[in-house]
């Protein structure tokens, strides 16, 4: 059997381009996660609570972006849209692809959260005087988040997981510097798997967190009249 | 979770011991009756993929002549810039010949045959940019394929302001550039005089050249049958002409008379 020599030392040479590799790759990561959760409650909103005519426009960009590729998106936005005179920066291009896919993920599961809520609830709350945003906020927002939270959570997962691609156009992100390392030093199964620990852990910490945000992110305060 | 970590840990060990010593690539190259060959399938008019996907250029026809003189067919697989040495190194494929250029990093992995063809490499843009030599890349947008020698070199030369721009495969480094999200593009001439053909929006002109690249087949490391049977079948080819007449195909120019490693 032939013996394989590790050597991690070719990829340590590279850590400052791997250290900014895993900082864009939470700038990603949490741009996406801001942008899409606003942009997906938003939505949901849109879908659940305005008049049914003006409910169109978001579930046709919900669909749109929910049966396309987010590899095809994103060259979409980076590639394509020079032509209508909109040139935005590989980054630029990849933070809206995101928050565009996201955000449309996003909406879907609130709106199942959102569908759960009872009209018992609803009714309650509007005859004790509140008013309709309240009502929206406390008693179908916050409720619906709770619900659907940890396939939220898992949507930012995944999220951070598909910011990998952003690679493709020039984003120097964590895929980015593996590959970068790669193209350097040929060591691929060396550079990989560090790529893939780091990833990894990322991920594992980023869930172990947002599963246990909820707890302090959506406390329910006593709500007081209007 | 404990159950999953064994199955990961089960797989990488597997991983590891399948690379187990195995006979000469070339007496298997005779016994499948097959040359296993990486080329490019975007990087014209060395290796692309024709309106009916049918892979042509310059490195196709390298690789079957290779091939009908060894006596075997040719199984082609598609590869980028950045893939290619990986392919060759887990033994996907049997030789590169896809536009491969040689530098001290490569030729630590893997080992290289006589040239067969040659091109250069430079820094295009558009004709009212004032670019003449490297100093002047500063405070500008240069895109270039990842891992690629025009990189290295790139990387080497540029000065601190320059916005150097890695894509993964020359699609994408030359749709930056046409597309108006960099002002420049490192890569070889052929390719631009390729992509100038299409007749793009943006126009590329020379602004330097960089380096000659001569093009090489690459070989695995401790293949030495294999090499020489590769460097035999070149030389022949050079001798009889055949490779001045693909140049003059190709590349619409003769093969340099001092080509050479």
């Amino acid at each position: 059997m032939a013996t394989i020599s590790l050597d991690f030392s070719a990829i340590f040479n590279y850590t400052p381009v791997l250290l900014r590799g895993i900082f864009l790759t939470i700038e990603l990561t949490l741009v996406g996660a801001l942008g899409g959760f606003v942009v997906g409650v938003l939505c949901a909103w849109a879908r659940t609570n305005a008049p049914p005519r003006a409910r169109y426009p978001f579930v046709a960009y919900v669909e749109f972006i929910r049966n396309t590729p987010f590899l095809v998106q994103l060259f979409f936005l980076f590639f394509g849209l020079p032509s209508l005179g909109i040139r935005l920066s590989g980054f630029q291009a990849s933070c809206l692809a995101i928050i565009l896919n996201t955000g449309a993920y996003n909406s879907e599961i609130m709106r199942a959260g959102i569908d759960a809520t009872s009209k018992g609830q609803i009714e309650a709350a509007a005859s004790l005087g509140l008013t309709r945003v309240l009502i929206f906020f406390h008693v179908v927002l916050v409720p619906a988040l709770k619900r659907v939270w940890p396939a939220l959570a898992s949507q930012v997962v995944l999220m951070m997981l598909d910011s990998s691609v952003c690679s493709q156009v020039s984003v120097e992100e964590l895929t980015f510097a593996g590959s970068f390392i790669q193209s350097r030093n040929f060591r691929s199964f060396e550079t990989y798997l560090i790529i893939t620990c780091i990833y990894f852990i990322l991920s594992y910490i980023a869930r172990r967190f947002l599963l246990k945000s909820d707890e302090w992110l959506l406390v329910r305060r006593k709500v007081t009249h209007g | 979770m404990r159950k999953g970590l064994i199955i990961i840990f089960a797989a990488l060990a597997t991983t590891l011991c399948s690379v187990a010593a195995r006979a000469d690539t070339l007496d298997d190259i005779k016994a499948a009756k097959k040359l296993r060959v990486a080329v490019m399938q975007d990087y014209p008019p060395f290796g692309f993929a024709g309106p009916d996907m049918q892979y042509m250029g310059i490195d196709i026809d390298v690789a079957n002549e290779l091939a009908r003189r060894l006596g075997v067919k040719v199984e082609l697989t598609p590869v980028t810039g950045a893939n290619r040495i990986p392919y060759l190194q887990t033994k996907k494929v049997d030789l590169i010949i896809a536009c491969l250029g040689k530098n001290a990093e490569r030729a630590k992995v893997i080992d290289f045959s006589a040239p067969y063809a040659a091109e250069y490499e430079g820094i295009f843009g558009t004709s009212e940019l004032k670019v003449s030599k490297p100093a002047d890349l500063a405070g500008h947008s240069i895109s270039v394929s990842r891992g690629a020698t025009e990189d290295l070199q790139l990387t080497n030369l540029a000065p601190a302001g320059a916005d150097i721009r890695r894509f993964e495969d020359n699609n994408g480094t030359l749709s930056a550039f046409t597309s108006g999200q960099v002002d420049m593009v490192a890569t070889g001439n052929t390719a631009i005089m390729t992509l100038m053909k299409k007749n793009p929006a943006r126009k590329a002109v020379l602004k330097f050249k960089m380096f000659d690249e001569p093009a090489y087949v690459g070989v695995n490391k401790g293949e030495a049958r294999l090499m020489q049977t590769v460097n035999d079948i070149i030389a022949k080819l050079r001798a009889d002409g055949t490779l001045n007449t693909l140049s003059l195909k190709w590349l619409e120019a003769p093969l340099s008379p001092d080509l050479h490693d």
